[in-house]
């Protein structure tokens, strides 16, 4: 599976919490195939006035991303993603982010 | 953490007489008034120790006289009639009809338009004798009170997170459009506010259809109950028919106006309208906990 | 739109309050009621409180027409053409079109319908098409013509369905006939909107802490729009004197007061019309109409005092 997977972040480690929000989440944690691990700042997005889903949709679509773990994906944002071929997948809240890729990727093979 | 929002699709059934009612027996709760267009909860709160913020959302248009040429393209684009001429040369946009689009701004050919934010009220979180209080008040006539009434429930959702409170407890806008909308998205349950006339039953259909096209779990609670008891009586079957539970019935009462006179909330004035709330407030708060549909994961 | 002295055109009424529930469609329909007979002169009623509208309640008119109000939004015709400049995206305030992966997206309930994206973008890749806002209806009572706006259940935006409601009212209202509005309830938007269309307002206010406190909302809202207003107090009762000193403190006549009594409650809940409660009241709101016609003089003549 080639995905660059971008996961909703308080923090920029695999050891931080999912933000269950999507548009204004903190920060993403991107993990490459390789398992190669980055942070995307959303610090921007997170202090507009609207239209912060939309925003966060872009700045991921741009990044290469193919797969976003997240709570709760607003509907804007979520046709946005889909706009775009990326999958999103919600309700991994209350998780560390490396729990989260690890589920995805358990309920992805298995 | 649960949100109850209280709703009545027409105004004057008793929705914040209701709300406050509630407030009085909540536990726990933070308190919000989302009625931003004409808020009338904080006269039985009696807010105190308001910490408030100016409301800044979207922009007004405004043109510049010293570089108008009075081309016109302003007034030509303008789909909501706030662009007229001053005189022969020149035009302005009445502000209380501005959209705040940016159409006139981006076609002026002589950028002669400002773009500025727009302050469209104010929002306040305030200390009452129940708890944390969030309101606010949009300037007349404003707009944006969609975006205002989103602010006051993450306002709100912030401070019960921050303060452990399990409970918030909103009192609605009239109506069916933006501000209820934006009241209800998301929500867990909408106490549903009608009275036995031809417009209590009315409204409670349209605002009834607008919780389930948003999926939102209703419970309705007849007040002036005996104003019109057939009404009533068919009201109560339409409820049943339609799965949506019925809270209880409140009798058509001078207390009401009398409470509120006292700057009372129900509650703290008595008699037999407070047992019958109490008796609603425990039924809200067992289908809040009801559990929730889980949602599958993969 | 002024008012002609010769009579030739008629008045225009909007019938509005801060707080919802005072009596508004209460006087509205019993004023539309009565109209013609105190006054010899054809009244239309219209209702612009498109999210709740209950005129059609207490007048039940026949509808004789009906159609569907929409609002231009953009759709994409063509994906392809994008050319993936973000003009679309930059101008709108928001956020009902964007461009992901090279291809416009357009969300459309969350359009204002100005048409920018229309004009800015370079290609054709959005074209105008149209989201259904609601409903208009025309017909009449034995008493009065008769128009509304219905907004569609889930449309969260009222004022593109009132501006389409006023605007079928230019083109229906014959010439000379009052018209009557029954006006959103509030201060904001859907009610300046409703009232700006109006020659005269008439403000229903109810004497508790709610309805003076709205009431208060609904003069500092309304004031700036610099039409005459009066007063109609409903539900009078023990808070009425403070309700009349803020009246004359803001200089606005009071031309009815209505009893807080159950025989009215009892009637409305039948969907009974307010003159049909009892001779007073048919003699109370037959007073108002006349005081009414009178109001653009009453005000012209108290602002030359």
């Amino acid at each position: 599976m080639n995905a660059i997977i971008a996961v909703s972040s308080e923090g920029p480690t695999l050891a931080d919490a999912v933000d269950p929000r999507f548009g204004r989440a903190a920060g993403f944690v991107l993990v490459d195939p390789a398992g190669n691990v980055s942070y995307l700042d959303n610090g921007s997005s997170q202090a507009m006035a609207h239209g912060a889903g939309l925003e966060t949709a872009r700045r991921l679509a741009d990044a290469g991303v193919s797969v976003v773990l997240s709570g709760v994906v607003g509907p804007k944002a979520a046709a946005a993603l889909k706009a775009a071929g990326l999958t999103a997948v919600e309700g991994l809240d209350g998780r560390t982010v490396g729990e989260a890729v690890a589920a995805y990727r358990a309920g992805q093979t298995g | 953490m649960s949100e109850i929002v209280v709703l009545s699709g027409k105004g004057g059934a008793g929705k914040t007489s209701v709300t406050a009612a509630f407030a009085a027996m909540s536990r726990n709760a933070v308190l919000c008034d989302l009625d931003v267009d004409a808020p009338d909860l904080h006269i039985l709160l009696a807010p105190r120790n308001s910490r408030r913020e100016p409301f800044v959302a979207g922009h007004l248009a405004a043109i510049d006289p010293a570089r108008c040429d009075g081309c016109g393209e302003c007034a030509a684009r303008c789909r909501y009639g706030a662009v007229s001429a001053a005189d022969r040369d020149r035009f302005v946009i009445n502000p209380a009809h501005c959209e705040g689009c940016k159409v006139c701004v981006a076609l002026c050919p002589r950028q002669a338009i400002l773009f500025t934010p727009r302050t469209c009220g104010v929002s306040a979180v305030s200390d009452t004798r129940y708890g944390p209080f969030v309101h606010a008040r949009l300037d007349p006539g404003a707009e944006n009170s969609g975006r205002l009434v989103a602010l006051l429930r993450q306002k709100a959702k912030a401070l019960a997170k921050e303060q452990g409170r399990s409970l918030i407890l909103a009192d609605g806008a009239p109506g069916i459009a933006c501000p209820v909308v934006s009241s209800i998205t998301g929500a867990t349950l909408a106490v549903l506010v009608t009275e036995p006339t031809p417009s209590g039953s009315h409204d409670l259909g349209r605002v009834a259809a607008l919780c389930d096209h948003f999926k939102l779990p209703t419970a309705v609670l007849l007040n002036k109950a005996d104003l019109n008891p057939d009404e009533a009586a068919r009201i109560e079957d339409a409820c049943r028919d339609a799965g949506r539970p019925i809270l209880g019935q409140l009798p058509y009462s001078p207390d009401v106006t009398a409470a509120m006179a006292a700057r009372q909330t129900l509650p703290e004035y008595g008699g037999p309208l407070a047992a019958a709330l109490a008796e609603a407030w425990d039924n809200v708060l067992a289908l809040a906990a009801a559990p929730k549909p889980q949602r599958n994961l993969f | 739109m002024g008012v002609m002295r010769g009579g030739k055109k008629g008045l225009r009424l909007a019938i509005a309050s801060g707080k919802g529930g005072t009596g508004k469609t209460t006087v509205t329909a019993a004023l539309a009621s009565v109209w013609s007979q105190a006054l010899c002169r054809p009244v239309l009623a219209v209702d612009c409180d498109v999210e709740e509208p209950n005129l059609h309640l207490f007048l039940r008119p026949v509808i004789r027409r009906a159609e569907t109000a929409k609002l231009e939004i953009p759709m994409v015709a063509e994906a392809a053409l994008c050319a993936d400049c973000g003009a679309c995206r930059e101008l709108c305030q928001f956020g009902a079109v964007t461009v992901m992966a090279g291809k416009p997206l357009v969300f459309p309930e969350m359009c204002h319908g100005c048409g920018g994206c229309l004009a800015v973008c370079p290609t054709g890749a959005l074209v105008a098409g149209s989201r259904e806002l609601g409903r208009i209806e025309e017909g009449a009572t034995e008493t009065a013509g008769y128009l509304a706006g219905r907004l569609r259940i889930g449309e969260a935006q009222s004022p593109p369905l009132i501006r389409a409601v006023l605007a079928r009212l230019s083109k229906v209202a014959e010439p000379g006939a009052d018209v009557l509005i029954d006006a959103p309830p509030g201060v904001s938007c859907p009610a300046v909107t409703t009232v700006s269309g109006a020659d005269a307002v008439l403000l229903v206010a109810e004497p508790t802490p709610f309805g003076i406190h709205d009431f208060e909302l609904a003069v500092e809202a309304f004031t700036p729009l610099g039409k005459p207003m009066a007063v109609a107090i409903n539900r009078s009762g023990p808070g009425t004197p403070e309700l009349l000193a803020l009246c004359r403190g803001h200089n606005l006549p009071v031309v009815a007061e209505i009893a807080n009594d159950r025989v009215v409650a009892e009637t409305y809940a039948r969907g009974g019309l307010l003159h049909e409660a009892g001779a007073h009241y048919r003699a109370v709101c037959f007073a108002l109409a006349r005081s009414l016609a009178e109001l653009p003089q009453t005000a012209r003549e108290a602002a030359h005092v």
